[in-house]
């Protein structure tokens, strides 16, 4: 303990050592980059231990952990087998946090917020729905007053965990999505305008009049955009504000390596657009000349993220772990080895 | 710094040996430049090939582009990157040499250098700047503009017919100026923005030209009793040719490749063509949008194939500047 504290003074007085056992380096999904910034901050300042995270994409997040240039990769989407038999060793996932997508829009007039489903979305970003006083939209909010405005569809022009966790839902809510268009980061988008990022979407969304888009919470409450709630699997208007995403995972059998989608949760409480984000690491760290301290750095910050790290999800619009997924990922956590040994 | 007694003794003393070492030095540095030009071409040609092989000619002619299905097309984006660089050249060209022929020839000095160095200014702005002014500036009022159209009942009759025509994959000449999307994005904004881009290139080389055709040659004119026009027009331009032509190569060039401002403001479609206001998409800017996240080994394949693309777009209209400036330059000019 008293070590780690030296250590934790030595480095706060040398500001970067990279080349240092005491620093962990990450790279990936840009969308819980805003709350593990405030993680990594917090963690440095209570034990000492700098966590340099770059947001490049849950792709490339990927591709670095695949090529060993990172401790862990951060991902929106969990690897597909194929991308796990290309790695040189066994990767581990665990979930640190849930995210909601929400649909935002931009309708002057419209105060009260809107109610969607996920046929509405999918005839919208099919390009079946074209006008916001279209029968269907109307149909669903009784009382509100929508204007004659055609509609712009807004989306992500770059590949993205957001589009993942979008297109995986309306490929569970309507067939005709399924088929035509599918579930991925990128896609060949029927209709719509693409912009580049979450702040990109929100921007299109806030400049135009008749606009909607799909975006992370987080970036619907900064950008102060209006967003709907949407219908879930047992027939309720979620709104995802202040947390029913965490829900979602409540609803699904978590299997053994957490891979798993939970768009259309069945819990009757849940916001149906939701998904993990996950860190992705080996479960053996014997590799590269990475020194056991090394090793062991990672699994304390790692076991921290999931239990007192989660402190920090709910006040930056990300929900916790519910306690069968933390459960999951601690037991994870506590497979990984060194050389074979238990860490 | 110039007087040549100081500078001789310097040179003689200066052995053989130290020659050769500079010699091979310089050698050494120039076959750098070769080399990289090898190893990328090289490194882009072998990532290129899982997608090369897979699509073969069909990746040069056909328009799907689905990550999902693992099926690749560039013809959007080669026509994208095509359309939008020539449109803005064809713009920017005149604009660029009456500026040109404006601080050379008309303008006073007090006013001909500070204007002639915030057309430079210009092209010292990085592409970033121009992405953010173009969406926070111009498309606002491009956007303002197209929901114009839900203003009167007859223009939203010609957007109501227009939308039915667009929906079977066609377009007629009225319907390609009638805006498709009412957020400002799109082929007309990146034609806007590539246009202001690369009007410096133009511009400044046209500037610098003009001012070296010699004064003989303005002066023969006038003594023939030629107006003012007719000097430009016959005695300048002609014997400034082949300069500005150089500058409009290097204009293209920059818009060819110009990723950033373009990714950000295109509109990132796939779709044909049918509105100068709807989205499309340029190679460049499909590459920044999705190398990152390209997961699968076809799908990254086929990204670093549209930059293997642009590579060899770029070297093809370099060549083409070359004949196009042999050609133009006039008889007895060095």
């Amino acid at each position: 303990m008293k070590k780690t504290f030296l250590l934790g003074l030595a480095l706060s007085a040398t500001a970067f050592t990279s080349a240092s056992a005491q620093s962990l380096t990450g790279a990936g999904a840009s969308f819980p980059y805003p709350l593990y910034s405030k993680m990594f901050a917090e963690y440095k300042s209570d034990k000492g231990v700098s966590v340099n995270y770059q947001s490049v994409g849950s792709g490339s997040g990927q591709k670095q952990i695949i090529e060993r240039t990172v401790d862990f990769a951060g991902s929106d989407n969990p690897m597909s087998d194929e991308t796990l038999k290309s790695a040189p060793a066994k990767l581990l996932h665990i979930p640190t946090a849930i995210g909601a997508v929400v649909p935002s829009y931009n309708l002057p007039g419209v105060t009260a917020p809107l109610k969607f489903t996920g046929k509405v979305l999918a005839d919208i970003y099919l390009g079946k729905i074209k006008l916001w006083n279209d029968g269907a939209i109307a149909a669903l909010n009784p009382g509100v007053t929508i204007p004659p405005l055609p509609i712009t569809v807004a989306r992500r022009s770059d590949g993205s965990g957001t589009t993942f966790v979008f297109s995986d839902y309306l490929s569970k809510v309507s067939s005709e999505w399924k088929s035509k268009v599918g579930t991925g980061n990128s896609l060949d988008w029927p209709t719509g305008t693409g912009a580049k990022g979450n702040d990109g979407v929100a921007g299109v969304v806030k400049s135009t009049p008749g606009a909607i888009g799909y975006v992370e919470l987080v970036y619907a409450k900064q950008n102060k955009l209006p967003f709907g709630s949407v219908q879930n699997r047992a027939g309720k208007f979620i709104t995802a504000d202040n947390g029913p995403a965490s829900k979602a995972a409540e609803g699904v059998v978590i299997p053994a390596d957490t891979r798993v989608s939970i768009t259309n949760s069945p819990n009757a409480d849940a916001y149906p657009i939701a998904s993990f984000t996950y860190v992705i690491f080996y479960q053996d760290q014997k590799y590269g000349g990475r020194s056991e301290a090394q090793a062991t750095e990672l699994k304390k910050m790692l076991t921290w993220m999931t239990t007192s790290g989660q402190q920090y999800n709910e006040p930056l619009d990300y929900a916790k772990l519910p306690t069968n997924a933390a459960n999951k990922a601690k037991s994870i956590i506590n497979s990984m080895t060194y050389g074979g040994k238990k860490l | 710094m110039s007087d040549p007694a100081r500078r001789l003794p310097t040179r003689a003393s200066m052995s053989s040996g130290s020659d050769r070492v500079f010699q091979y030095l310089i050698l050494a540095l120039a076959s750098v430049i070769v080399l990289v030009f090898v190893v990328s071409l090289y490194l882009l040609g072998v990532d290129s090939w899982p997608a090369l092989r897979q699509f073969g000619v069909d990746f040069f002619t056909t328009r799907t582009w689905n990550p999902v299905s693992g099926t690749f097309g560039a013809a959007a984006m080669i026509t994208g990157t095509l359309v939008t660089s020539f449109v803005a050249l064809i713009i920017s060209v005149p604009l660029a040499i009456a500026s040109a022929l404006f601080v050379a020839e008309y303008a006073p000095r007090w006013l001909a250098n500070p204007v002639g160095y915030l057309i430079e200014l210009l092209a010292a702005i990085p592409s970033v700047v121009y992405g953010l002014w173009a969406l926070f500036v111009i498309a606002p009022v491009l956007s303002r503009w197209e929901q114009g159209y839900f203003a009167s009942p007859e223009k939203i009759a010609i957007y109501t017919a227009c939308k039915n025509i667009w929906d079977q994959d066609r377009t007629t000449l009225q319907c390609f100026f009638v805006p498709s999307a009412f957020d400002g994005r799109g082929l007309a904004l990146a034609i806007i923005i590539l246009t202001v881009m690369i009007l410096p290139y133009t511009a400044s080389v046209a500037r610098d030209v003009i001012r070296l055709v010699p004064a003989d040659q303005r002066e023969a004119m006038y003594a023939l009793g030629a107006t003012k026009w007719e000097v430009i027009s016959r005695a300048i331009l002609p014997y400034a040719r082949a300069g500005i032509m150089g500058g409009v190569i290097l204009a293209l060039g920059r818009a060819l490749g110009e990723t950033l401002a373009v990714a950000m403001v295109i509109g990132d479609s796939q779709d044909i063509i049918k509105s100068i206001f709807g989205g499309a998409s340029t190679m460049a800017s499909v590459i920044a949008n999705q190398f990152g996240d390209a997961q699968e080994t076809l799908h990254r394949s086929s990204v670093v194939t549209l930059g293997f693309i642009l590579f060899f777009v770029s070297v093809a209209v370099n060549l083409l500047a070359r004949v196009i400036i042999q050609r133009l330059t006039p008889k007895g000019v060095k």
